[in-house]
């Protein structure tokens, strides 16, 4: 195996760490994050809009997470269903740290969570309360960024979108299971 | 001829509980009885844009002096971004005739209490 430490170029270094660490990103969110240059520059011309397009996304993300916290503390899911709520939630913790500094490196202002987020609460008394609450939310946020793709005038950044679509809808489904529905109902998502 | 009418009623006035299967897409953001990243639904007809108190706008919705009538937000919901340009609602839009006159006959009819 390659070691760490007898790569000169830090790129591939940061590329075998990052593989070997466990900290996989996928492909769309490394670009994010990788610092070039030219994803700056090719925003240019559409940057503000790009701007808000992954500000809207991040709030939605912060709000997930939040969600998640509810969902986690509300002492209602199982064990191995509790993990995988905590588990989700840190996907939208990625997703979220992916697009606030994407903003960042586009020249905007990331918006930051709410102080306080409503919720349904008093309409969770279950187990599956929850799931379906999250599942809900899921749903709609691979509608959100199905919406978003197209809207981007950096390709790159739709890129970004559709792979935290992916993982959206890997939840939805999930989620959907956990419940006792079809975890794909339909051969395309709208 | 009579068919053709039917059709230009229904289309006219949408069908609630179709609008209700489709509302689900707008769930990452938006909630009936409450403020979310995007505002609540409950009375949005009728509504002048950019008025829940509370709510924190985009300076373009403020400044769109739109009311949601239904023909008003069918045509937002065709696109939001051009019908609004800076608008926060970063969506492509619902391409489908049918389903947003469908979500607009929902989203009038909607029980929020």
């Amino acid at each position: 195996m390659s070691s760490f430490f007898s790569i000169p170029n830090p790129a591939a270094a940061r590329r075998l760490f990052l593989a070997q660490s466990g900290l996989v990103l996928s492909g769309a969110a490394v670009a994010l994050l990788a610092g070039r240059d030219a994803l700056a520059a090719k925003s240019k011309a559409g940057g503000a809009d790009d701007v808000r397009i992954l500000n809207t996304a991040l709030g939605a993300e912060l709000e997930a997470i939040a969600a998640y916290q509810v969902g986690a503390e509300s002492g209602l899911l199982q064990k191995p269903v509790h993990a995988l709520a905590v588990q989700f939630q840190g996907h939208h913790k990625e997703h979220a740290d992916v697009l606030a500094k994407t903003v960042q490196k586009l020249g905007g202002k990331p918006v930051v969570a709410k102080s306080k987020y409503s919720f349904p609460v008093e309409g969770l008394k279950v187990q599956a309360d929850v799931l379906r609450f999250a599942a809900s939310l899921e749903q709609g946020a691979v509608s959100a960024y199905l919406g978003a793709v197209p809207l981007f005038a950096n390709r790159d950044l739709s890129k970004a979108a559709a792979s935290i679509l992916g993982d959206e809808a890997m939840h939805w489904a999930v989620l959907r299971n956990a419940l006792g529905e079809n975890p794909v109902p339909s051969a395309f998502v709208s | 001829m009579l068919e053709g009418a039917l059709l230009l009623a229904a289309l006219a006035t949408g069908d609630p509980q179709a609008g209700e299967a489709i509302y689900p897409r707008c769930a990452a953001c938006h909630a009936l009885a409450y403020d979310r990243v995007g505002p609540r639904h409950c009375g949005v007809i009728g509504r002048r844009a950019g008025s829940v108190a509370g709510f924190e706008y985009s300076p373009a919705m403020k400044r769109s002096k739109l009311t949601w009538t239904r023909e008003n937000l069918e045509r937002f919901l065709a696109d939001p971004v051009g019908t609004v340009p800076g608008t926060t609602m970063t969506y492509a839009g619902v391409p489908d005739a049918k389903e947003r006159v469908d979500l607009v006959a929902f989203l009038a009819n909607a029980k929020c209490k």
